[in-house]
């Protein structure tokens, strides 16, 4: 009960004039972002970083902002994929399979509607998933030390790679790179610079939202200036949309399937290092494996449609439990929303819930209020998003760097910051390239300073002893966890890949 | 062999950072672990998983061809011009230039580049500064 009436608070900060116009702009860029292919949740929530911070906003209305794009984007990602066949950002890939071809045959409205509603099925209860789940976690959280922080840190950086990881060698050195990329500055404990090569610009250390901002956006930038993308217009034979609203006998058969997908999917979203991706591959395999009698999957089965944004959508919110309840996300995306958190000066984690009530849970109800607005805008106004994936490459990329360059610059005013961003671009497109991750990077150069922070505590704390670190039932269970999750890959991570990627194109190295 | 170059780029990197953390001035108040012990530990994973990657490469990627690597060194020389010239030229002018210059790369013709570039100028400056008050770089000519 004590949460519910949390909740009921929470609604009261939500239910602001401006918080929910700043909901309704999110949702409407969220969705636009993650339907034009090439610009997933990762991207467009790091575009949108700087603009929250330069416009002033407090804490509780940037992450309204922030989140609304998020479950927009990952509700706009299923758009393309349904009407070009091109998914928005990765997660919408499984969306192509069954939603293509039912546009195909002339059903395009209604895997769109239909579609639009898995994903509120989904998001609305990986939502409340969230609200019972994230407490329990706090309430084990509690109980970490140090020691455990430490441990914890590097699970997160283990399983990152993700089960689909080809190359866990590559996540490891983006890892270290990231984690390096932190420690530049002066050191917090002891007033020594480090790494900063005598320029005073380096002293406050790099900006992570420069870093997440240049890798994410730019290198974007560089990949359609290489492929030239500008030829991919002519893809616009117009498709017959159709009827809008599904049947209902359509929607009767499809239920067992959405409510089957979100309980898998938030499971997939709330462990480290699967995501949504992984959450809208996991429920439409198994979906296919248990309903599809007449091998109707593949060829424009509704169910086939919904499984994969119902099971995406609530993995979605899934991943912001461990994110919120222990400041460590399990996804790209959350990793980009940890950036939001640090920058307003709040630390996530356990202490979260008893310091920022009114950050959490006006967050969580915005997540809901997100989630309604975002109904009742795919559906009816599905066709002005479609019009709005014909506005070509050429001239959007363009927008996307300046859009970049303009946060940057008004952070800090200064030209510097800029290079930088230049330089994680072109870093970024070279990464890209050579399929390293970009996401263990960016959670480097978050989480770097605490983790070292924590290892320094733990160790201080026990009089240099560096066997504190493995002293706890507790530290050693993550130890183990953080092994078992960095080594699967090495003998799975293959095959699971080439089933993921049997259909629809490589997205490049962003993941959700 | 694009993966072997990593490796050994990616082991000269660990050992540069590996020698720049030894030679980080330890401050004569430290606590146990100190400022360099973690560095180090960074350096020793970097240079490890260099080493699997070097010796273990996956395939090569496919490298664009000189014209489009040269397309992209171009951009970068354009953003950094945009980066240095932006406190002294103002927004707007230098936002018009390098979004057109980019369209106009981007397979845009000349013309339409050129009012996609002043498109893009302008709305950023409405929204962003008229709009939403955030405050741009102001040129000579204020704005």
């Amino acid at each position: 009960m004590e949460t519910l009436s949390s909740l009921a608070d929470g609604f009261a900060i939500a239910l602001t004039w401006q918080n929910l116009l700043l909901a309704l702009l999110g949702c409407f860029l969220g969705t636009i972002m993650g339907a034009l292919p090439g610009l997933g949740p990762s991207n467009g929530v790091a575009i949108l970083i700087p603009l929250a911070f330069t416009l002033g906003l407090g804490a509780t209305p940037s992450l309204i902002l922030l989140t609304s794009v998020y479950y927009g984007a990952m509700y706009g990602g299923r758009i393309s994929s349904i009407l070009l066949n091109i998914p928005g950002d990765e997660p919408a890939m499984m969306t192509c399979l069954d939603g293509y071809p039912m546009a195909k045959n002339g059903m395009a409205g209604q895997a769109l509607s239909l579609s639009g509603i898995a994903s509120f099925v989904g998001a609305f209860f990986a939502t409340w998933g969230l609200i019972f789940l994230a407490p329990q976690l706090v309430k084990i959280a509690l109980l970490f030390g140090p020691a455990e922080y430490f441990a914890l840190f590097a699970l997160a950086f283990m399983t990152l790679g993700g089960v689909s990881s080809t190359n866990q060698a590559k996540s490891a050195f983006a890892a270290a790179l990231g984690l390096g990329l932190a420690m530049i500055g002066v050191d917090t404990q002891t007033g020594v610079p480090r790494f900063t090569f005598g320029e005073v610009h380096l002293y406050d250390g790099l900006d992570f939202l420069v870093a997440i901002v240049g890798l994410f956006a730019l290198s974007e930038v560089f990949i359609f200036l290489e492929h030239r993308h500008g030829e991919a217009d002519g893809s616009k034979s117009r498709l017959n949309i159709g009827r809008l609203t599904p049947t209902l006998s359509m929607l009767k058969e499809t239920t067992p399937t959405m409510a089957r997908s979100t309980v898998l999917g938030f499971v997939a979203g709330v462990l480290p290092g699967a995501g949504a991706s992984l959450g809208s591959f996991i429920s439409y395999s198994f979906e296919k494996r248990l309903v599809d009698k007449k091998k109707t999957f593949g060829k424009g089965d509704p169910r086939g449609v919904a499984a994969p944004e119902a099971g995406n959508n609530a993995a979605a919110g899934g991943a912001l439990v461990p994110m919120l309840a222990l400041g460590v996300p399990g996804s790209g995306t959350t990793a980009v929303l940890l950036a939001v958190l640090l920058s307003l000066n709040i630390t996530p984690g356990p202490l979260l819930f008893s310091q920022n009530p009114d950050v959490v849970w006006g967050l969580i109800a915005a997540l809901f209020i997100a989630n309604f607005m975002l109904l009742a805008m795919n559906i009816p106004m599905v066709g002005l998003f479609t019009r709005l994936l014909m506005v070509p490459p050429r001239i959007l990329m363009p927008i996307v760097a300046m859009v970049s360059f303009v946060g940057i610059y008004g952070i800090s005013g200064s030209s510097f910051d800029l290079l930088v961003m230049i330089g994680f671009g072109v870093m970024g497109w070279v990464l890209r390239k050579l399929d390293v991750p970009l996401v263990p990077i960016i959670l480097g150069t978050l989480l770097g300073n605490s983790m070292e922070n924590n290892l320094r505590r733990a160790i201080t704390i026990d009089n240099g002893n560096w066997f504190t670190l493995i002293d706890s039932p507790l530290s050693i269970v993550l130890w183990a966890i953080a092994i078992i999750g960095f080594l699967l890959p090495v003998f799975f991570g293959r095959k699971v890949k080439s089933r993921m990627h049997e259909r629809g194109d490589e997205e490049g190295s962003i993941t959700d | 062999m694009s993966d072997r170059i990593f490796g050994v780029f990616g082991l000269l990197l660990a050992i540069g950072f590996a020698f720049a953390a030894l030679a980080i001035e330890e401050s004569f108040l430290s606590d146990a672990v100190g400022p360099k012990a973690f560095p180090i530990i960074i350096a020793a994973v970097l240079g490890l998983s260099s080493i699997v990657i070097a010796l273990r490469p996956d395939a090569a990627p496919e490298w664009p061809t000189f014209a489009r690597l040269a397309e992209i060194a171009a951009a970068v020389v354009m953003m950094i011009l945009y980066a240095e010239l932006l406190p002294e030229v103002g927004f707007v002018i230098a936002t018009f230039f390098a979004a057109a210059y980019l369209t106009w790369r981007l397979g845009s013709g000349l013309l339409a580049s050129l009012a996609t570039g002043l498109g893009t100028s302008l709305g950023i400056y409405v929204i962003f500064h008229l709009v939403l008050g955030l405050s741009l770089a102001r040129g000579p000519l204020g704005f």
